[in-house]
């Protein structure tokens, strides 16, 4: 249970850390009403989570952590149409939108192949593709890198950090947020740092090394 | 019916599919070789529930069907249900339904021996009910006939019961949350 | 994918998946309501021609009939004992015939095919209050699951080795399952924040 937390996200670039079970992945789960307040609220350009949830969902993006948890279709194609779909875009739009997005994440050999075989990070870059394609404002990621290698997990912070959309990333990769524009540090379900990388990155690590 | 029950549809359907994988067990006494398949019928049951688990089972009928080769051994096509043991895998989809739906009459934990009865009553009383007179009218057997063809089976049926009860119940357990929104 | 379909371009191939089936529904029908031998034996003769006819190579057809062989053998002795071999003898021609015939649907019928079919199909089913979309959706979703259920499997069977227990079906199935459940509430939850609102 997060308690305690008010804030206002403004920035194009916003990280949340924290240590397991710190309530990070609570807080990112709330941006887009798939957890929904018990007391409070959460809004979204004036849009409340409680009783606009599907704005909310078509204006926040979601990736989660383990993308075979995202890829909801046996080929890569018919995942990338799948959110397309949903919103009732019409056959040609749904191929031009597809096509764009394979080239620009390097995935067209790949558009007819099953998901399956796709490596961890170009099963990232597809659940990211998926997203993308909806247009939304905002991108929640909830530790996109974590289960990645390192060569992966460049790839995927050079994806997130070239995003036109503003992106809120939940992580243990400190690495991934030096050129954010802001970090929220949560520790024991409430917000025990907030500012720019350096200062709040500092304070997360030493309150690591505290215990 | 939600997202969440169309996902546990899928997944108990997939469940059954990869279960069929396992290397099939041959008993030594009768030489009846036992798959592991049909635990994911009592499973379906018995963590799924009614109306998710019996359509579990029918969606893997459907992908049976359209020509995966599902069933375990790498079989698969419509050819399965016009032979002698399609009644086995029609019976299916209703075992795990009626399973499904005696657990669901208790509001709390099932005990174990009761979850005993209930997965033998749909995994085998049902299996047998519509299995053994399909293979009679197929294979222009008496019923007594086909009744003695298939009773090989029943001692691997019975191991399959336990181990799925002991399976449903350390699921249950390691996973609290099972059947919300059920 | 991992189907059982045979490339070709016969006219087997391209004739469509739901006239496939429907043939397939109606002559299996039929078969059942025949009782004179040579009607039997002359469908099975048919039915073997059409391999050929489909270019698909007889070790293709017996390969249909080899997975239910000791079936087959085993109703043949039993109704040899009991009713006579002539009757045994109508009984297996009548399931090798059936067997080959679903043989062909499936050898020229991908599955991807089937499925376009069946989904144009589902429509009929609004009318006994299934939405088709939900069906189709439930389709995707465990052709999806099967392989990576198949590799969970293997990572688990794995994981147990150290343990010894890689061959005890509780010690693998109880994790698995585990997982697969946590996976699949984790997936609804994509399902929806990709605007899907059932």
């Amino acid at each position: 249970m997060l308690k305690d937390v008010c804030l206002r996200l403004t920035e194009r670039r916003i990280g949340i850390v924290g240590s397991n079970g710190s309530g990070k992945s609570t807080f990112a789960r709330l941006l887009n009403g798939l957890l929904l307040p018990t007391e409070g609220r959460v809004t979204v350009d004036g849009l409340d989570t409680r009783k606009d949830g599907k704005k909310v969902r078509r204006k926040v993006g979601f990736v989660f952590q383990n993308p075979d948890n995202q890829i909801v279709f046996p080929i890569v194609e018919e995942d990338i149409a799948f959110g397309m779909k949903n919103l009732g875009f019409d056959k040609a739009t749904i191929k031009e939108k597809t096509e764009a997005v394979l080239s620009r994440y390097d995935l067209m050999d790949h558009r007819t192949h099953p998901s399956h075989f796709l490596s961890g990070g170009q099963k990232q870059l597809l659940a990211i593709s998926g997203v993308l394609v909806m247009a939304p404002e905002y991108i929640v990621f909830d530790e996109p890198t974590t289960l990645l290698d390192l060569r992966n997990k460049i790839r995927v912070a050079r994806a997130i950090a070239d995003l036109d959309q503003t992106a809120i990333v939940v992580t243990h990769d400190l690495d991934l947020l030096a050129d954010f524009d802001r970090v929220i540090v949560f520790g024991d379900n409430r917000i025990i740092a907030d500012g720019p990388p350096g200062p709040a990155l500092q304070c997360y690590t030493e309150t690591m090394h505290d215990v | 019916m939600n997202t969440k029950d169309i996902v546990y549809i899928a997944l108990f359907a997939a469940l059954t599919a990869a279960l069929g994988l396992f290397p099939p067990l041959t008993l030594p006494a009768v030489g009846v070789p036992i798959t592991a398949q049909s635990m994911g019928v009592m499973l379906a049951g018995a963590l799924a529930g009614s109306k998710r688990g019996g359509l579990a089972l029918l969606l893997f009928a459907v992908l049976v069907a359209i020509g995966l080769p599902l069933l375990a051994g790498g079989r698969g096509g419509f050819g399965i249900f016009l032979g002698p043991s399609g009644g086995f895998i029609l019976s299916w989809p209703i075992a795990a339904f009626l399973i499904g739906w005696l657990v669901e009459r208790h509001k709390g934990d099932v005990p174990f021996v009761t979850s005993l009865i209930y997965i033998a009553l749909g995994g085998i009383g049902v299996v047998y009910l519509i299995g053994i007179p399909w293979l009679a009218f197929a294979a222009e057997l008496t019923l007594l006939q086909a009744f003695a063809g298939s009773i090989g089976f029943v001692p691997g049926d019975l191991i399959k019961v336990v181990l799925a009860a002991l399976v449903a119940r350390g699921v249950r357990r390691a996973y609290p949350g099972l059947g919300d929104g059920g | 994918m991992f189907d059982l379909f045979r490339p070709g371009h016969s006219f087997l191939h391209r004739l469509p998946a739901g006239t496939k089936v429907l043939l397939l529904a109606v002559s299996g029908t039929l078969v059942f309501l025949v009782d004179e031998i040579v009607i039997i034996v002359a469908f099975l003769a048919v039915v073997l021609t059409l391999y050929p006819l489909a270019r698909l190579p007889l070790t293709s057809a017996w390969a249909q009939l080899r997975p239910a062989l000791w079936i087959l053998v085993a109703i043949l002795v039993a109704q040899g004992l009991i009713n006579g071999w002539f009757v045994g003898f109508f009984v297996v021609a009548r399931f090798a015939a059936l067997l080959l015939l679903a043989g062909l649907l499936t050898l020229t019928t991908r599955v991807s095919d089937m499925v376009e079919g069946m989904e144009r199909g589902l429509w009929v089913l609004r009318y006994v209050g299934v939405n088709p979309g939900k069906v189709s959706l439930a389709l995707s979703l465990a052709l999806r699951f099967i392989p990576v259920l198949a590799t969970i499997t293997g990572e688990v069977r794995e994981a147990q080795k150290v343990r010894g227990l890689d061959r005890s079906v509780i010690a693998v199935a109880i994790p698995v399952v585990v997982r697969t459940l946590r996976m699949s509430d984790e997936i609804a939850d994509a399902i929806e924040t990709r605007g899907y609102g059932p």
